[in-house]
């Protein structure tokens, strides 16, 4: 079996029929509980109660740059192999990718406003994510703007491959220019310990909810999206018969 | 469940109360056009 049969649109539906009550149920346990072990953590040392923003921040800024990934995947399977499910799941994610873009920028500023006293600085980190932001509008309203579905899908590719520039600063940002107030990654492979277990454990289990809400989504989205293609096309053939 | 969040009470709630009328949003419109779009192709394959 290869991966390329659920560019098939018939067997995608089948099998994200099959998938999605369970990816939903995960989502609806692991979201709700995550956020709960957040809300419920004590105050830190430091930041206060301010600290159950990052249950929310994190996850959406991590979900941000990842979404904008998966969409430069899709689009290249597109622009290479020509796979309409692709094209469609690209176009699907981006709304998703918007709105937590839109999360960490407004968690963000509301968090760092006590923290660093300031809602907004031209800080590398910040400045890459807005531009980010803007780089989801614009592919949204690409998409809405171009008629012909395949020159869509064409155009959006390359969008989303020069958007990538930015979904990469916004995630290396900090690392590249050793300024601006946003801190480096709390979260770290290396060896430290950066984050406490009474933070760190919720704050891995609301990522995980926040994934597999996206991937809830975007399986919704994407079945959404070829069924309005199906439609436009039977509607055509009513035309041209 | 009551949580003490002290002089950030407001910076907190309004971080939650916008993500979250985001997200169940975002959720929401999912949901309907995701019906609108069935009942939309539905209504064509019964003509054809």
């Amino acid at each position: 079996m290869s991966i390329w049969e659920y560019a098939n649109p018939v067997k995608f539906m089948r099998t994200s029929g099959a998938v999605l009550p369970w990816v939903a149920a995960a989502a609806a346990v692991s979201l709700p509980a995550g956020l709960l072990w957040g809300w419920l953590t004590p105050e830190d040392y430091k930041q206060g109660a301010t600290v159950k923003i990052m249950f929310l921040h994190v996850p959406a800024a991590m979900m941000a740059i990842n979404i904008w990934v998966m969409m430069l995947v899709a689009s290249l399977i597109w622009l290479v192999r020509r796979h309409h499910v692709s094209a469609l799941a690209a176009r699907a994610a981006a709304p998703i990718g918007a709105v937590m873009t839109l999360v960490a920028l407004v968690t963000g500023a509301v968090w760092g406003q006590p923290m660093w006293g300031t809602w907004w600085e031209w800080d590398p980190r910040l400045t890459s994510f807005l531009i980010l932001f803007l780089f989801y509008l614009g592919y949204m309203a690409l998409w809405g703007a171009v008629e012909n579905p395949d020159s869509a899908a064409d155009l959006t590719g390359v969008l989303c491959l020069v958007g990538s520039v930015f979904a990469l600063l916004s995630r290396y940002a900090v690392n590249f220019w050793n300024q601006g107030l946003h801190q480096g990654a709390s979260l770290s492979i290396a060896p430290g310990e950066r984050m406490s277990a009474v933070y760190k454990y919720p704050l891995y289990l609301c990522m995980a909810g926040f994934f597999l809400l996206f991937l809830t989504l975007l399986l919704l989205r994407t079945r959404t999206e070829i069924r309005r293609r199906r439609t436009a096309a039977l509607l055509a053939r009513e035309v041209r018969a | 469940m009551m949580v003490e969040l002290g002089r950030y009470a407001v910076p907190v709630l309004t971080a939650w109360g916008i993500s979250a009328a985001l997200i169940v949003g975002l959720i929401v419109q999912t949901l309907a056009a995701g019906a609108r779009a069935r009942r939309a192709l539905e209504e064509v394959e019964r003509r054809g």
